[in-house]
């Protein structure tokens, strides 16, 4: 059909889809709530069904990512840097990754949070999640950033969003710190391998806040440009 | 003349034809922005696209049309055959005419403008010789066809600027629309009265003096604000937009602006395009009527009348689907962009139709399109597809001229009987 040719200079903005992908990012690390809950009450079934779904969930996203991947040729002129949106993409999905290795982790060895490290690993979890969360708001204001043209009253809105990140990502640093003293302690009466396990469980867990975090930075970079 | 009849049955027909294809393929390309960005309905904007083509194309294009008629070829190089300049226009209109229709089937970006140039020049170096063009003022039209796109991509990256400064990165932008938007609305009914005015109405027996112009402009821009004014209060604000995305009652207001933009990019297309249909014919009418090779002879109306139904004919039989093609295709652009590209189009292809220089409409808004995008206003744009459009034209020109040639031939083993050259 004729004059189709002029409609083709608007190609697909990579903003919607990289919003999707970081919410079903989100809804993957959501579903460690119910996982860990299942993890401190030791329901093996319940466990393996959350595990399930985390997996499920991170392939879909994985799914997502590939397609956004495809549609960015290097042909595309965008408002934000085609490998800012990249990384930003790339930083997303090691979110999902890490909440993975750490339900992988737990399922695969069988493992137990000792009590006394419960309500700590419960406030690690819970900070985790509130970091993708406002990494997701902050991710949510790509399209407001673009209709204002970057504009400044939008611009500090999603600087203060992500300060807010970098503050609850400190908060997961300082649970961690907590829960490994706790380890520590218990560390005479569990067996070694448990314990050497039980710190990489922490570690892992503590990545997720991590790369919320990065995913924020390299917002930020989108800004500055 | 022996033929004279058939000439003017021929002209008038080629010159319809030409015009319908303008009407069917081009101007989806002005319209398809407002479309697609939802500030007009499919019928909306063909009723918009079909009184404010005409509008623009009777009202303002008779300086292109002069242009196109007798500021590329110096006719006093065929004083002794006019036939000749009658079968060249012929050929122009029916080869410019036949591309148009060959690319628009192909999916070919092409442009009118460039086709009807190249078809003029290309039979009147063959036909007639290499310095019957006049090739300085040919050289002026091919540098506009580069400035045009440039000054409307500037126009539209300042006028986003202003937008984003004015409207849309202050803390309360849906007040600040409402307090700036009716300007921009004034802006779009003050340019296409000025241009209008300053270069148009001869020809329907308006003749106004520069300061009466400003004044009728200012009035009409006034006029204009008004009704924008009124549109907007009827507007309703949703309290509980999308939480997602909080700009939509925003761009509502903009929608309204993008109307008249839109009415505004229909006018200024018809002003300018309506030449590449109408000034061949008007050359063939000028040496059927007096014999002889005029070069001081008038605008008949009726012409711009001829080529302002035939653009309205093609929109209603053809072009509306391709409308609809074509705004399905834009998605991602929402009106308070849309608005920026067309008014920096519009405005150059006016102010180039009131200099009577024949421009793309399509490149224009392409450059502007950019311009918005320099501004960090458009989600993605495909620099591909841009490249392949603006270099089009080179492909075009020889196109045009090659058939133009063929036809020329043609119509002279047809027709001619004179002495030889």
């Amino acid at each position: 059909m004729s004059g189709s040719y002029f409609s083709a200079i608007f190609g697909k903005s990579p903003v919607r889809p990289l919003q999707e992908h970081m919410e079903k990012i989100l809804a993957c690390v959501r579903e460690l709530t119910p996982f860990t809950t299942a993890v401190l009450a030791c329901d093996r079934e319940a466990m393996l069904i959350h595990h399930r779904n985390i997996v499920k969930m991170e392939n879909e996203a994985d799914a997502l990512k590939k397609e956004l991947r495809m549609r960015l040729p290097s042909t595309l002129f965008m408002p934000i840097d085609r490998r800012d949106v990249l990384e930003v993409l790339t930083m997303q999905d090691m979110v999902a990754g890490s909440v993975r290795d750490v339900a992988g982790l737990i399922v695969g060895r069988e493992m137990q949070i000792p009590a006394p490290m419960a309500k700590y690993y419960k406030k690690l979890i819970k900070r985790s999640i509130d970091a993708c969360q406002q990494a997701f708001d902050s991710i949510n204001e790509l399209d407001e950033l673009i209709e204002t043209g970057f504009g400044k009253v939008e611009r500090k809105l999603v600087g203060r969003l992500l300060m807010k990140l970098d503050v609850i990502e400190q908060d997961t640093d300082a649970i961690q710190v907590k829960l490994r003293s706790e380890l520590f302690k218990l560390e005479d009466e569990l067996h070694p391998v448990n314990v050497m396990f039980l710190y990489k469980v922490i570690e892992s867990t503590g990545t997720i806040g991590d790369r919320a975090q990065r995913v924020g930075s390299r917002l930020q970079l989108m800004l500055a440009r | 003349m022996e033929f004279s009849l058939w000439y003017l049955g021929l002209a008038a027909a080629f010159g319809l034809f030409m015009a319908w294809g303008i009407g069917a393929n081009d101007v989806a390309n002005a319209m398809a922005t407002s479309v697609g960005s939802k500030a007009l309905t499919i019928k909306q904007a063909i009723l918009v696209a079909a009184v404010f083509e005409f509008a623009g194309a009777f009202l303002a294009g008779g300086q292109v049309t002069t242009t196109i008629r007798k500021g590329i070829i110096d006719a006093s190089k065929v004083e002794n055959n006019p036939e000749l300049l009658i079968f060249g226009m012929l050929a122009a209109l029916l080869a410019a005419a036949v591309w148009l229709l060959i690319a628009s089937r192909k999916g070919w970006p092409v442009s009118t403008t460039h086709s009807i140039v190249g078809a003029i020049v290309g039979f009147a170096v063959v036909g007639i010789g290499v310095d019957a063009v006049y090739w300085s003022k040919v050289g002026t039209i091919a540098a506009s066809w580069v400035v045009s796109p440039l000054l409307s991509g500037f126009l539209a990256f300042f006028i986003f600027m202003s937008v984003q400064k004015l409207i849309l990165g202050t803390k309360d932008p849906l007040k600040n629309a409402r307090k700036y938007v009716p300007f921009y609305i004034f802006a779009v009914g003050f340019i296409l009265a000025l241009v209008t005015m300053l270069k148009g109405l001869t020809h329907i027996g308006l003749d106004l003096s520069y300061f009466q112009s400003l004044l009728i402009a200012v009035v009409s821009g006034l006029i204009t604000m008004s009704i924008g004014v009124f549109a907007i209060r009827r507007i309703k604000i949703d309290p509980n937009q999308n939480a997602s995305f909080r700009f939509t009652n925003v761009e509502k207001i903009f929608g309204i602006l993008m109307v008249f933009t839109a009415c505004g990019m229909a006018f200024a297309h018809g002003s300018n395009d309506v030449a590449n249909a109408v000034g061949p014919v008007a050359a063939i009418v000028s040496i059927v009527k007096t014999g002889v090779v005029a070069q001081k002879s008038s605008l008949a109306t009726w012409i711009l009348l001829l080529g302002a139904t035939g653009i309205v004919l093609g929109l209603a039989t053809y072009g509306w689907r391709v409308m609809r093609t074509v705004g399905k295709k834009i998605t991602e652009l929402t009106p308070s962009r849309g608005f920026a590209a067309e008014l920096a189009a519009a405005t150059t292809v006016v102010i180039a139709s009131g200099t009577g220089l024949p421009v793309s409409t399509t490149h224009t808004l392409v450059g502007a399109v950019l311009g918005v995008g320099i501004a960090r206003g458009i989600g993605a744009i495909n620099l591909r597809v841009v490249r392949n459009i603006m270099l089009s034209w080179i492909i075009t020109l020889p196109a045009g001229g090659i058939l133009a040639i063929l036809f020329f031939f043609l119509f002279k083993g047809m027709f001619y009987n004179g002495p030889v050259v």
